[in-house]
């Protein structure tokens, strides 16, 4: 867990002071319609925060992550879908924003491996039961 | 004086390992006579010094003697007792010195205890293990020396962090460790196996303990870290995919395959070849484990204890001796013939099937945490968190779920189809039952996978129980109840991540002292907000009363804490256990108008998680106690009785 | 033969991640996140005065003909003090600076302008860090380049630096063209 230290340091808020001022409206405020601070949450848990770059903004105390939240809250609010406002990050931050893989083609090999290694594995594992079978009948 | 004397025996040390490698190959390729009788004497000697070594260094720490590099620059006189202690294996050389230390001790253990053997895979084992021990003997003498002085000495210490200062902190890298090295020692009785090409039962039989005794450390280590993120950040996540999280994960997963391959083995000489692979395998992932998280190279965020240079050493010794060691298994294996055989419907196959499926997990694991390195070579920089790796190794999981119901109620070598289907009926019922009631409880609006991980967890449940039914309890075997205790476990942490994931509730708000707040039928009262000092720490804490049906239930303080030297806020969150479930309480910053930001989550069941990881580890105690004294008995009285694995 | 090989096959995954780790290991660390608006339009917001010293800044009226610096700092942030004589240096060598405080308080950033000096001919009070977003903008402190069309030339990350500033007069030169 030696992560948590520099996370701590880095993210805190008041200590490195990253604002002068209280946060944003929606940054720690739950949308009122709970469909749509579900959508919400569920977004920012995918979006990588850029100060502390190994947790989404869902999980960091960090200014830009809490306007992000906010940012993100009200368009939601404003009736934006949420994958609509992850490309408009992607667009903006490339898709290091993205927690979740993007479809894009350098992202292929690794939605494929699943299925890859499932079907090598067990090809070889099924080879090798059926040939024992075969050689003790 | 002190120092020196602990290099001198770190030296000595080296230069005994170097001449126990001479005197195995000595042993296992001529059969030389005296090289086999001083090989023994040698590792024990070897531990010994190691050991004074590392007990040196901590006397160092405990006189706080600043003339000494290591101790000026992580200790502190005036820090506790308990962290001065700690603190000589909580930096890279003192954790490299305990390694070794750790290494040469089990080295020596092996020397000492391991009966069943044969001869010359016993010193070929005791070769591999100086093999191994050497490369870290000189990454330690050559590229971190503990015992470097400091000319001049320093008036004290630099400032002591307070952060390190948790027990948390202080023992779960070592866990983690002496987990990492027990997989060494694995590795070297397959090493040792392949070059006199014994890979047989006996083989497993004397890995095995040390499996599982590291596996058990891994697993506490995990389930500890994971409880410790969980209270320290104060947003209520525990498992992060973080790459430091996923190579702690992935020697765990390495082990929990080798164990179950190698019970296989033992109890059936089938999978061997498989089963060396494993223990290559497994001692390879808690290497790039090491290596993830020393070189810095995955994440920025690791901005200490990290080092280009000492990620080259690790790596250069990764390759020696994993890539030694897979060239000796391509070039050997096809000298270990099959083993028994096996049909599909039989414990064998379900037991082929667990090892795919966690295997597969662990690849993934891998390539998921390698990925972003991969591409960033390629121009593209992104990120692989927890969307991807909860959307492919969930359903994973809940297929090893479903082998794990099945598989210990199946008959070895050959079994029944139909009396497979019957005897898992109950446990397809439990589940059928399990996901009709989540789905009626939670109105339908439940995720899948968390329905169908309710449904597995009820399943395995009942299925861990099964192998118990009608047999006599206090004539059951020891290891059998560890592996029902250790499959219940699963079925417990799983209920709780389901249960964590599907049914959690949130309330953010913006507080006034005297305002309340319902959330899961709790009234969570915000009273106010007084400043408080600590020894080293000041901090707002609000007192927050909780009642229930009108009922004051208790009173929980969260603190904003800001700790002065080095500069560090932190929120000391409260949880409130309850039966069903936690309410995790933070308070937050400071906002507009005496409001402050208040975070509530009420998290049904979450605590199964970490005790599912308890139960799990205590399984596999109650396995290798059981193993164990099993042997003992063995030795006592050796009739030829049949291994049974349950 | 078709069975040996496939005992390879383990030896040869492993040696391509030796082969990822240590290319891996000898690479820049990357830290910093890139903007990807390099080379589009600069995006249009209004923002409110973020000082008493200097007026509002709209980003929607930068297609004026000449480069500018678009310069984001805020008075919270240390390597803002820190490069504060080299936006003067450049201000006085004729550039066009315009700024965006983030996260800000109008009494602290006149405090600080007074103190650190003050090279801006506009800054806009950035309060919830929405431009910053629609910059792709990671941090502060950051300096945009701008062209005289609107479009956004080169990003700056981090502190500006004695040594940055031929490169920042070279790529104002360039958006010149």
């Amino acid at each position: 867990m030696r992560r948590l230290l520099p996370l701590m340091l880095v993210c805190a808020a008041p200590a490195f002071a990253q604002t002068a001022l209280p946060p944003a409206p929606y940054a720690d405020r739950q949308l009122e319609d709970p469909a749509q601070e579900a959508k919400a949450t569920a977004l920012m848990h995918t979006i990588r925060c850029l100060t502390c770059q190994s947790q989404s903004i869902a999980d960091s105390n960090a200014s830009m992550a809490s306007d992000m939240r906010s940012e993100i809250r009200e368009r939601i609010k404003r009736g934006e879908e949420p994958e609509h406002i992850r490309a408009w990050l992607i667009e903006r931050y490339g898709d290091w924003i993205s927690y979740k893989p993007t479809a894009e083609p350098i992202l292929w090999p690794l939605w494929a491996a699943p299925a890859l290694l499932l079907g090598a594995g067990g090809v070889l594992a099924w080879k090798r039961i059926r040939h024992k079978r075969k050689g003790s009948a | 004086m002190i120092a020196e004397t602990g290099l001198a025996a770190l030296w000595l040390a080296a230069m005994l390992a170097g001449a126990q490698l001479v005197f195995a190959w000595m042993a296992v390729a001529r059969g030389a006579e005296p090289a086999q009788r001083l090989i023994r004497p040698i590792a024990v000697a070897q531990g010994v010094l190691t050991c004074g070594a590392m007990a040196l260094l901590i006397l160092l720490f405990l006189r706080s003697d600043m003339s000494v590099y290591l101790v000026a620059a992580n200790s502190h006189s005036l820090k506790p007792l308990l962290y001065k202690f700690a603190g000589a294996w909580g930096n890279h050389e003192g954790s490299m010195l305990l390694w070794v230390a750790v290494i040469s001790a089990s080295g020596a253990a092996v020397a000492l205890f391991e009966r069943g053997l044969d001869k010359r895979t016993h010193y070929a084992t005791l070769g591999a293990q100086a093999a191994i021990s050497l490369g870290f003997y000189a990454f330690l003498l050559l590229a971190s020396n503990p015992f470097a002085r400091l000319n001049p000495p320093v008036e004290d210490g630099q400032g002591l962090n307070p952060l390190l200062q948790d027990p948390g902190l202080a023992f779960h890298p070592p866990t983690l460790y002496l987990g990492y090295v027990g997989l060494s020692v694995a590795f070297s009785f397959a090493v040792g196996a392949l070059l006199t090409r014994e890979v047989n039962a006996r083989f497993a039989k004397a890995v095995r303990p040390w499996v599982l005794a590291a596996w058990i450390l891994l697993t506490f280590g995990i389930t500890a870290g994971s409880y410790w993120a969980y209270y320290e950040l104060g947003w209520g996540g525990w498992w992060f995919w973080d790459p430091v999280e996923n190579a702690s994960l992935m020697p765990w997963l390495a082990a929990t395959a080798l164990f179950h391959s190698a019970s296989v083995l033992a109890a059936r000489d089938a999978l061997r070849a498989w089963t060396v692979m494993l223990a290559v395998i497994a001692f390879a992932m808690s290497m790039v484990g090491t290596f993830l998280v020393r070189s810095g190279i995955l994440t920025s965020v690791h901005a200490f204890a990290v080092d280009p240079t000492r990620g080259t050493f690790i790596l250069a010794l990764l390759g020696l001796y994993i890539g030694g060691a897979l060239a000796l298994f391509a070039l050997r294996v096809h000298t270990v013939n099959e083993g028994a055989r096996f049909e599909p419907v039989s414990r064998e196959a379900m037991l082929v099937l667990n090892n795919l499926l966690l295997c597969v997990i662990l690849a993934l694991v891998l390539i998921g945490t390698l990925y972003p390195l991969l591409t960033e070579m390629m121009g593209v920089r992104v990120s692989v968190g927890p969307p991807y790796f909860n959307a492919v190794i969930g359903p994973l999981t809940i297929a090893l779920m479903a082998v794990l119901v099945v598989g210990p109620l199946l008959r070895w070598r050959k079994d029944d189809p139909k009396a497979m289907v019957r005897r898992t009926t109950p446990a397809m019922i439990a589940a059928a039952l399990a996901l009709i009631a989540v789905i009626a409880l939670s109105a339908g609006a439940i995720g899948w996978l968390s329905a169908l991980g309710f449904a597995a967890a009820a399943a395995v449940a009942l299925a861990s129980l099964l192998p118990l039914w009608k047999r006599n309890l206090l004539r059951t075997p020891l290891y059998t109840w560890g592996m029902v205790v250790a499959h219940l476990g699963c079925a417990v942490s799983l209920a709780g991540m389901a249960s964590e994931s599907a049914f959690s509730q949130e309330r953010l708000a913006a507080a006034r002292p005297g305002e309340k707040f319902e959330l899961a039928g709790y009234t969570v009262a915000f009273d106010h907000v007084l400043p408080i000092a600590g020894p080293n720490w000041t901090a707002m804490e609000a007192t927050l009363t909780v009642s229930r049906n009108g009922r004051v239930i208790g009173t929980a303080k969260p603190q904003s804490r800001f700790f002065a030297d080095p500069p560090t806020p932190t929120n000391e969150s409260v949880q409130m256990t309850r039966l069903g479930g936690q309410l995790y309480l933070v308070l937050g910053d400071q906002l507009e108008a005496g409001r402050w930001q208040l975070r509530i989550w009420w998290k049904p069941f979450v605590t199964f998680i970490w005790a599912g990881g308890g139960l799990i580890a205590l399984g596999g105690a109650l396995a290798l106690i059981g193993r164990i004294r099993r042997e003992r008995r063995h030795k006592a009285a050796p009739k030829p009785a049949r291994e049974r694995f349950a | 033969m078709k069975r040996s090989l496939i005992l390879w096959i383990p030896l040869a995954g492993y040696l391509i991640f030796l082969l990822v780790a240590s290319l891996g290991l000898n690479r820049e660390q990357q830290t910093v996140i890139e903007s990807r608006m390099i080379g589009k339009p600069m995006p249009g917001i209004d923002l409110p005065a973020a000082s008493t010293l200097s007026p509002a800044l709209s980003t929607k009226q930068m297609a004026d003909g000449k480069p500018r610096l678009l310069n984001i700092f805020a008075s919270w942030c240390v390597p803002c003090a820190a490069e504060a004589p080299q936006l003067t240096q450049l201000a006085q060598r004729g550039v066009r600076i315009d700024a965006v405080a983030i996260r800000d308080a109008q009494k602290d950033v006149d405090a600080f302008l007074k103190r650190y000096g003050n090279p801006y001919q506009r800054i806009g009070l950035d309060a919830r860090s929405t431009l910053q977003f629609y910059l792709g903008s990671s941090g502060v402190p950051e300096t945009f380049v701008v062209d005289g069309k609107g479009i956004i030339r080169y990003q700056h990350i981090g502190y500006i630096g004695p040594q940055d500033l031929d490169t920042i007069m070279t790529k104002l030169r360039e958006a010149e063209s």
